[in-house]
Formats: structure tokens, C-alpha cells, sequence
């Protein structure tokens, strides 16, 4: 099979414009994977399934990765004049990295019997702009792992068939998988509680002494 | 012809019937619980307190660490170190509790426990009437001897015995070793016999 | 008015209604809590919309607050049937992760076990599919005799019977009891009788080949598109085994065939699980044979405290329903990142609806039936 590079190569020779990155995987099974431009993705899906030389006709796995915004706080030199005299001052800067969901499409082919190639997509952030396009009509498979996407994610995909909550109810409101979601404050008294559970469980409610403990 | 196959069938539900009165393969089942299929060496059900001699509290072997608490995938135990009364801690817990309407019989806290204190039992009829207070076990109730881990497990146990005789003759050769070095620097030199 | 019931005129009063019914959570024939929405022009669906989530309890999401080993326990309670394939899957991610290596004597433990496994999830598919078709009770009994005495074989080497919490990081926990190996070799020897008396039982039987052939076909373009996979998928006619296209394991040493259907009907279905059980005996004779001594796990692994360096990996194996892939990203933390079960009963659902339209309801009581889910791998 051709390598991440090759076939980012491969892409761009068909689709100029489009955006094709290779993120390399330090891990030892190093599956690298491709990033894809949310324009061009569904162009893309369709020529990796179509190409004789790559027929990836099955997609294997589709999740969703949840990047929030990270603050990282850095040391940056900067020249300053301090009481006219120009100093070389080392600040310390916080910046704030966009945080992005992402959608993953782990492909294989049954003729070839290679893979995996690895298709990631990016949301341009996680609050309004998040919308992907969804390759069900390239990959039937794709259906309901998309809709758990939407459903735990919040990803939206342009033109999938059917997209509804998965496995969650209809009413429910938020997305578990997203890692600031706030799980709903329903304490239940239970003998040992532990971390989070026991700070609930120290909490007095209103009007009523605090829940008994475990001695 | 049509209905050959479902004769067919019959011969075989038959040759099931028949042969239940004369193999035992082919009727497994006893009459429980007047009657128990005696379980594997292995079979593992809730976790338990092994402890040393004849007295439960004294000999626990639990030095209250909590890498059980720690690991346990669902967070059934609940440890609370002993204080002794300059509020020093001791290497005995306080409380030990599991709650075994938690627990999920993975036996993960047998597992990673390095002074083999807590093994896994194999009682299952453990029906109660109460979900919290029944389930929930206290150390006394957890606390059994290691002649019943041996009952219930003797080639673990046997393994387990070793490798802590092992341990304890390696401590005791390092001590004395220790106690040795000590001495012979508290020593005055050997000077020369005249 | 019956709850779950609702009637849509048509415009032309004379055609009837269209009725929607709500099949399950509670119906036993969903194998635990599924529903399906069908909508019936008659006796014929017109459209079935399969609803999940009652068993829903986010186990990535548990994941990702438990450590790495702390993770296994919850692997057995996916596919509830075939706790020891899923130990496996989630354990090759980790091993593809940071680089295990699995001695020899692991790798055939873990043959052993998962072609016991899967003997065990096609004699209850086989039982329960039967029984769906309306065969109460005999077959499923005669299945479950014979999958209890694989249970007993799992009691004396993991402890548990179902729950097994047996794999671990670069190999098994722990090592095959005195005597346990005769005990599978008496297993597997007993067991072609009973898949014999099983076929003569049911494959020439009028009523099941009535009820079977022909239901639910499955074309092999649509198959493939998609992601169907494990025995479903080799019904309509793919040969695609991961044991044998990934060769992951050792399974590339050992001789075994793959069974293909022509189909793609509920009879192929019920078939290839049939046949499947043969070559996993087979492989289970093999690797018996085989087994060397030596270690079970690598010595550089560790399963407590396991924090592997930054990076991702998907690991796939065949288990007994079609692929379960395991998909970690590590940050280098005590826990993964990100952890995804690609699950194969969920998958094989896509297709429910496009094998049931036309039919009737038993029909789809039967398709649902050949495809094999479990609610615990399903709803996750």
C-alpha cells in the first residue's frame, strides 16, 4: 500500500486546491493519517473508494474526537524600551489555541485487503461552526456511526440521510462525549461514595442535614 | 419428500430423550439447591480479607495503602487509614469497607494487592433484603482466616504461602545482615592476637 | 387506543392504513432492549426504523476516567457472549499502542480461548435463532447444554464464566490450571456430535428452510458499502476473515477454511455459523497441538500504571459477531484520551431496514434474528 505521503501526493495531484495534510503517529503501530479539507472531502472519499489502485470500498470505524481550546502559556523575549533604555524583557503570554471537533474514518479494502488509511475532519471551531460534510453516500457504513457523532459530538453533517440522536433520548440537551460536558446534578445516596460523589454527598441539601456517611 | 426433515428432527430429539436417562452428557442439570455443581478451584466471586493466626483484627494482612481503592474499576472499596493516638498513621485500616452491590467481581484489587491481603472468594448466594446496609461489608465480615483461603483455594493459596515465607526469610537475612554490619562497625577493631 | 400504535390514513380510503407499530424495547425476540419502528401496509413493512439507546451507559466515556487496566472489566460487559474476543481487541490497541510483544505461549492461549468463544456465540445463535423462528425451547436447550460445558472450561481457567477479565497487556493473566487442556481436548473431541445432531435436527427441517431461504437477502455490493462484517458479511458471499486478511496473532500457522455463502439469505447466515464452528474446531485441535511452554506475558509490559507514550492506534480483530476495532488516542496520561469501540452488532444493524422492506413481520423477526446483536455491544 502507498504510504501517507504518497498518497496525500496522490490527492493533491487529482484535487490542487484542496487540503491534504499528513499528522504523523508516534505511537509504534505508526498509523499515520491524512487531514482533509471539509470542501473537498466528500471528491476525496469518493476517489479513494472509486481508484482502482486504492478501492477503499469499507470504512471501517467513524468517531469523533472532541479538542477543546487549550490555554498554553508561553515565554516570549520581547525588546522594550524601559526608561530609555532598550531592554530584552521575557514575558510570560498566554494564547489560547482554537480548540476543533473532528470526525475520524478509519478506511480499508476488502478487494486490495489494505489499509488503514486514516481521514481526519476538522470543525472550524466547537460552538457554531460545526459543521462536516458526511460521506454516508460514499459509505453506507457511516450512517449510524455518524449519528452517534451528532449524538454524542455534535458534529452536524451536511446531507446524511437520517440525522437524528443515536443512542441518547431526543429531548436530551448537550453532547456527553465532549470533554466539558457537566454531567446533570443528580446526586444519589449511596453508601460509599467516592471523589465527586462524596462531595455531593457532604453537600447539605436544602433545609435538610447533610446525607450520612460511612464512618 | 416433504416433512422427511422434521422426522428426521424427531429421531434426533428422541436419541435426546432416550439418552438423557443414560448419559450424564447429555443431562447436566441438577436439582438446585438441594443438589450444588461443585465449583472450579478458580471460580472467583467478591473479594475478602485474608488474615494470619487465629485472631481476625490483629492479623489482617491489609497495611491500608489503597491501591485496591485505587484501581477498583467501579469504586466499591472504601479505606480509612488507622491513627493511633499522636494521630500518627498505622498500617492497619480503620475502615474497610466494599459495597458489594458495586462490586463487579473482576477481582482487579486481588490482582495488583502486593501483600496478597485480599483474594477473591466463591460464595454466591449472598441474596439480601436491604440494597444498601445488607451489601455493604465491613471489615469483620470481610475479615477470613488464611486456613479458609486454603480450604477454598489450596493451590493459590500454597503459591501465596511460599512466596510470603520467601519474603519474610529474605527480610529477616537482610536484618540480620543490617544487625551484623552494625555490630561489627560498633566494634573496635580486631587487633592482633599477641 | 394502544399505546406505541398509531394509524395513518391513506388518500385513497379503499387502499387501508398504514399502521406504525413500535416493536420491543420488551419483545423477546429483539434479544434484549431494541426497538424497531414499522410502519405496515398490511402484513408487509413498508419503513423500520431501528431505535437504540436503552442500554446506553457511555462506556468511552467511563473509559476515559478509569486507567488502562481498569478498562478490561468493562470490555466483558460489551458483548456480554464473548467476554474473551473483546479482552483481546481492547488489549491488541493497547499492545499496538506501546509496543508490546506477546510471547509464544500467550498467543496460543488466546487462540484457545477465542475459538472457544466463538464456538459458544454460534451454538447461542444458533439457539436463539431457531427459537425466534417459533422452535421454543429444544434447540436453544440442546445449544445451551453444549455452551455450558465451554462455560465450565472458562470457569477453571479466568474464574468467571461469562465475565471473564482474562487478557492483559502483552499476554494473559494467568496460566492454564494442572489439567485444564485434557479438559478442552475431552470438550472439542465430544463436540462435532453435537454440531451433527444439531444439523440433522434443524438444516433439512421444513419449517426453518420455509422461514430462512430467501429472507432477508443481503446483496454483496450493499454488504460490503456498507461495513457489514463477520459471518453476515461471508453469507453474501465475501470472503473477508480478519484471521485470515489481517493474519493478526498467530492465526497465519494454522490450516483452516472460510466459509462462504451464495445467498446472502437467513439459511446462509444460519449456515455459515454452522460451518464456522467446524474450522474453529479445527484451529482449536491445531493450536493444542501446538502449545509450547514459556512465558505469558512480556516481561517489559505493565498492566497497573500503564501510561503509554503520546499517540493513537486502531486494533481489529474478527470476533465472533464481524470486526470489533478498538481506536485509543494517548496523551501520555494514566487513561486514554480518547477510546472507541467500533462495534460489529451495531454495524450490522445499518442494513436491517433495506433486508426487511417488503417482507412481513416475522420475516423481520427472523432477519433481525440471523444478524446476531447484542444490546450491550449495540447501545454501549
Amino acid at each position: 500500500m502507498e504510504s501517507a505521503e504518497q498518497l496525500r501526493d496522490r490527492l493533491l495531484a487529482a484535487f490542487p486546491e484542496a487540503r491534504v495534510e499528513v499528522l504523523a503517529n508516534p505511537a509504534p503501530v505508526a498509523q499515520h493519517s491524512l487531514i482533509i479539507g471539509a470542501t473537498h472531502a466528500v471528491q476525496i472519499a469518493t476517489l479513494l473508494r472509486d481508484d482502482p489502485d486504492l478501492a477503499f470500498d469499507y470504512a471501517s470505524n467513524v468517531t469523533g474526537v472532541d479538542r477543546p481550546d487549550q490555554e498554553i502559556k508561553e515565554k516570549v523575549t520581547v525588546k522594550e524600551t524601559v526608561d530609555g533604555e532598550e531592554k530584552e524583557v521575557t514575558k510570560e503570554v498566554t494564547r489560547t489555541e482554537p480548540g476543533y471537533l473532528e470526525a475520524v474514518y478509519h478506511l480499508y479494502s476488502m478487494a486490495k485487503r489494505h489499509g488503514p488509511v486514516i481521514l481526519r475532519l476538522r470543525t472550524e471551531n466547537r460552538t457554531d461552526k460545526v459543521t462536516l460534510p458526511s460521506l454516508t453516500p460514499v459509505w453506507r457504513s457511516c450512517e449510524f456511526q455518524e449519528r452517534e457523532i451528532y449524538d454524542l459530538f455534535g458534529i452536524v453533517f451536511e446531507d446524511h440521510p437520517d440525522l437524528r440522536r443515536l443512542l441518547m433520548w431526543d429531548d436530551f440537551e448537550g453532547h456527553p462525549m465532549r470533554k466539558d460536558y457537566v454531567e446533570p446534578d443528580d446526586y444519589e445516596w449511596e453508601p460509599t461514595p467516592h471523589d465527586a460523589v462524596l462531595i455531593k454527598a457532604k453537600r447539605p441539601a436544602d433545609g435538610e442535614e447533610a446525607a450520612p456517611l460511612a464512618p | 419428500m416433504l416433512g422427511t426433515g422434521i422426522l428426521r428432527g424427531l429421531k434426533e430429539t428422541a436419541r435426546n430423550v432416550i439418552g438423557s436417562f443414560r448419559e450424564k452428557d447429555r443431562l447436566p442439570t441438577v436439582m438446585y439447591p438441594e443438589e450444588t455443581v461443585k465449583t472450579k478451584e478458580n471460580f472467583r466471586t467478591f473479594p475478602f480479607l485474608v488474615y494470619d493466626g487465629d485472631h481476625a483484627m490483629p492479623g489482617l494482612r491489609c497495611v491500608s495503602c489503597r491501591i485496591c481503592e485505587k484501581e477498583c474499576p467501579p469504586q466499591c472499596i472504601f479505606i480509612i487509614q488507622e491513627r493511633d493516638e499522636n494521630n500518627k498513621a498505622v498500617k492497619h485500616p480503620r475502615v474497610f469497607d466494599i459495597d458489594f452491590s458495586v462490586c463487579m467481581q473482576c477481582g482487579i484489587c486481588a490482582e495488583v494487592c502486593p501483600f496478597d491481603a485480599i483474594k477473591m472468594d466463591n460464595i454466591y448466594e449472598l441474596a439480601g433484603e436491604d440494597r444498601f446496609t445488607g451489601l455493604l461489608v465491613d471489615k469483620h465480615r470481610l475479615a477470613k482466616s488464611n486456613h479458609y483461603y486454603h480450604q477454598i483455594k489450596p493451590t493459590e493459596a500454597n503459591e501465596v504461602d511460599g512466596r510470603l515465607a520467601e519474603d519474610k526469610r529474605k527480610a529477616e537475612e537482610a536484618a540480620k545482615a543490617k544487625a551484623a554490619a552494625a555490630a561489627a562497625k560498633a566494634a573496635p577493631p580486631p587487633t592482633a592476637a599477641t | 387506543m394502544i399505546p406505541g400504535v398509531s394509524i395513518e390514513e391513506k388518500t385513497d380510503p379503499l387502499q387501508g392504513q398504514i399502521l406504525e407499530v413500535s416493536m420491543g424495547p420488551h419483545h423477546p425476540s429483539t434479544h434484549g432492549v431494541f426497538r424497531m419502528d414499522v410502519k405496515l401496509d398490511g402484513e408487509r413493512i413498508v419503513s423500520l426504523k431501528p431505535v437504540f439507546g436503552y442500554l446506553h451507559r457511555n462506556h468511552e466515556k467511563i473509559a476515559e476516567d478509569v486507567s488502562y487496566l481498569g478498562s478490561i472489566p468493562y470490555t466483558d460487559r460489551l458483548d456480554y457472549l464473548c467476554s474473551l474476543t473483546n479482552n483481546w481487541a481492547y488489549c491488541l490497541a493497547v499492545e499496538k499502542l506501546s509496543g508490546f510483544e506477546i510471547p509464544e505461549r500467550a498467543e496460543y492461549i488466546r487462540v484457545i480461548v477465542g475459538e472457544l468463544t466463538r464456538l459458544v456465540n454460534h451454538t447461542c445463535l444458533m439457539g436463539f435463532f431457531v427459537q425466534d423462528l417459533g422452535a421454543m425451547g429444544t434447540p436453544l436447550m440442546y445449544a445451551f447444554r453444549e455452551r455450558e460445558k465451554i462455560l465450565d472450561l472458562f470457569e477453571g481457567l479466568t474464574g468467571a464464566r461469562m465475565m471473564c477479565n482474562y487478557m492483559r497487556f502483552g499476554g494473559v493473566r494467568c496460566d492454564l490450571p494442572v489439567g485444564w487442556i485434557d479438559e478442552v481436548k475431552k470438550v472439542i473431541a465430544a463436540f462435532p456430535r453435537f454440531l451433527d445432531e444439531f444439523e440433522s435436527l434443524l438444516t433439512q427441517n421444513e419449517i426453518l428452510i420455509a422461514r430462512a431461504q430467501g429472507v432477508g437477502v443481503l446483496s454483496k455490493e450493499l454488504a460490503i458499502n456498507a461495513g457489514i462484517t463477520g459471518p453476515c458479511l461471508r453469507a453474501s458471499g465475501v470472503g473477508h476473515d480478519l484471521r485470515k486478511v489481517d493474519a493478526y496473532s498467530i492465526y497465519s500457522r494454522f490450516d483452516f477454511k472460510v466459509p462462504i455463502g451464495a445467498h446472502g439469505d437467513c439459511y446462509d447466515r444460519f449456515m455459515i455459523r454452522l460451518l464456522e464452528m467446524r474450522e474453529s474446531l479445527k484451529i482449536l485441535d491445531q493450536a493444542i497441538a501446538a502449545l509450547p511452554s514459556g512465558q505469558i506475558i512480556d516481561p517489559k509490559a505493565k498492566s497497573r500504571g500503564l501510561r503509554p507514550k503520546a499517540g493513537e492506534a486502531y486494533g481489529r480483530i474478527e470476533a465472533p459477531k464481524g470486526e470489533l476495532g478498538f481506536y485509543l488516542i494517548s496523551e501520555g496520561g494514566p487513561s486514554p484520551y480518547r477510546y472507541r469501540v467500533r462495534p460489529p452488532s451495531l454495524i450490522n444493524l445499518t442494513v436491517l431496514e433495506d433486508m426487511c422492506l417488503g417482507g412481513t413481520v416475522a420475516d423481520a423477526i427472523a432477519t433481525l434474528g440471523s444478524i446476531d446483536i447484542v444490546l450491550g455491544e449495540v447501545d454501549r
